[in-house]
């Protein structure tokens, strides 16, 4: 976001999350948008053997979430879910990681539970898309 | 108690930092610091190496680069860009850091970027996972056959994962570790597309968004990388890429 859309693109990231989960269930980090703070898991950080620096570099990012109290986060890409779920298990904090189309599907009622490999067990049944089964 | 004072041999020739200011729009304002500290004490990668965004710029600006090639402090900035942001003189830091990078000769580079980048290069896919062209129409075909078949509601809906589709008018990209790792976290996205009846295709080469050879600071392999992938874009006819990574 700081990098190349700016805070526009956060903002309507944030209208897209808000529509599908409610404004209410929506817990913003701080600082957000252009101020917020990088995960470390780019920038190569994954591959560059660096494990230790890396898990220390998240740090500030792991506070940030669980100050949020929130139970899940969304990862902007794939180089940040894999580093947030790291970081969420070392520090032993208890937030899910997962993707916006994740959480879209999920609102739309079409994730079908084999695309659920993230979410925790509270979501499992959630808005499951309708089976033949139930049209019956 | 105050630490030794850094000293400076006097040295000719030209500078790392210089060169860094050559290329860069406005000399990326490298001369222009107040020694404030904003940066370092924003930056998430201040204190690992016993280095900082402001520290290492003034190593830079005091021409210390045998200090600069030595640290591995390069690898741990993800160069975020968050200290340019903060910095009242909007000084580019983390262009510094990227070429700073390439002080290190390519081969001694971390081995997991190094590989990574190799990896992407000798397969028209750019997958730094090494994943064939066959391995990747393979997945997404059969990814997309289970689901029509589980989910019959997508055989109704005619849910779609189009290959090398001409004049489609998006271009997806994708990181190899779906494909590889976890093909079922494609299906969602395939999903929205469809709903909003959008007109999209991947590419059966060029489709590997992730971009080590950015990363490993080798210029010629990332616009390689690059244009490998808008290549195939154009050769389709798309008019928008869209970057998933
Ligand atoms: S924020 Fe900018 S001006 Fe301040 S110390 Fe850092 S580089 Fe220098
Ligand atoms: S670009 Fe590098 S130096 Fe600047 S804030 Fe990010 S990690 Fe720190």
């Amino acid at each position: 976001m700081r990098k190349t859309f700016g805070d526009r693109a956060a903002d309507n990231l944030r209208f897209v999350i808000e529509s599908c989960v409610g404004k209410e269930n929506f817990i913003d980090t701080f600082p957000n948008k252009s101020n917020n703070f990088c995960c470390g898991g780019g920038g190569g950080y994954l591959q560059s053997g660096y494990k230790e620096e890396r898990l220390q570099y998240g740090k500030i990012k792991d506070a940030q979430i669980q100050a949020t109290g929130a139970t899940y986060v969304i990862a902007g890409c794939h180089n940040c879910h894999a580093q947030l779920h790291e970081l969420g298990e070392h520090y032993g904090a208890h937030y899910h990681v997962v993707h916006i189309w994740t959480v879209i599907c999920l609102a739309l009622g079409v994730l079908a539970p084999s695309e659920r490999t993230y979410l925790g067990p509270e979501l499992q049944e959630v808005n499951l898309p309708k089976t033949e089964e139930d049209d019956e | 108690m105050a630490e030794e004072a850094v000293k400076i041999e006097k040295k000719s020739g030209s500078f790392f930092i210089d060169k860094v200011k050559e290329i860069l729009p406005a000399g990326g304002n490298l001369n222009a610091c107040l020694t404030c500290g904003l940066c370092a004490s924003g930056c998430p990668a201040t204190g690992l190496r016993d280095m900082d965004p402001r520290k290492f710029l003034r190593m830079a600006a005091l021409g210390m680069d045998e200090e600069i090639k030595k640290s591995e402090w390069v690898w741990m900035c993800s160069m975020c860009t968050r200290c340019m942001y903060a910095c009242p003189m909007q000084i580019n830091i983390p262009q510094l850091v990227f070429n700073a990078r390439k002080l290190t000769p390519r081969e001694e580079r971390p081995k997991g970027i190094l590989a990574s980048c190799d990896m992407a290069m000798k397969n028209p896919t750019l997958s730094a996972m090494g994943t064939t062209q066959e391995d990747f129409e393979f997945v997404v075909q059969d990814i997309l056959d289970e689901v029509r078949e589980e989910q019959p509601e997508w055989e109704e809906r005619d849910l779609q994962a189009p290959m090398d589709k001409q004049g489609a008018y998006f271009f997806l990209n994708q990181n190899s570790r779906e494909p590889m790792v976890e093909p079922e976290e494609m299906v969602p996205l395939w999903k929205i597309l469809n709903i909003v009846g959008a007109d999209w295709t991947y590419g059966s080469t060029g489709w590997a968004g992730e971009n080590y050879c950015l990363f490993l600071a080798d210029d010629p392999a990332w616009e390689k990388h690059t244009r490998g992938t808008l290549g195939k874009a154009d050769e389709l006819g798309c008019k928008v890429f869209l970057n998933t990574e």
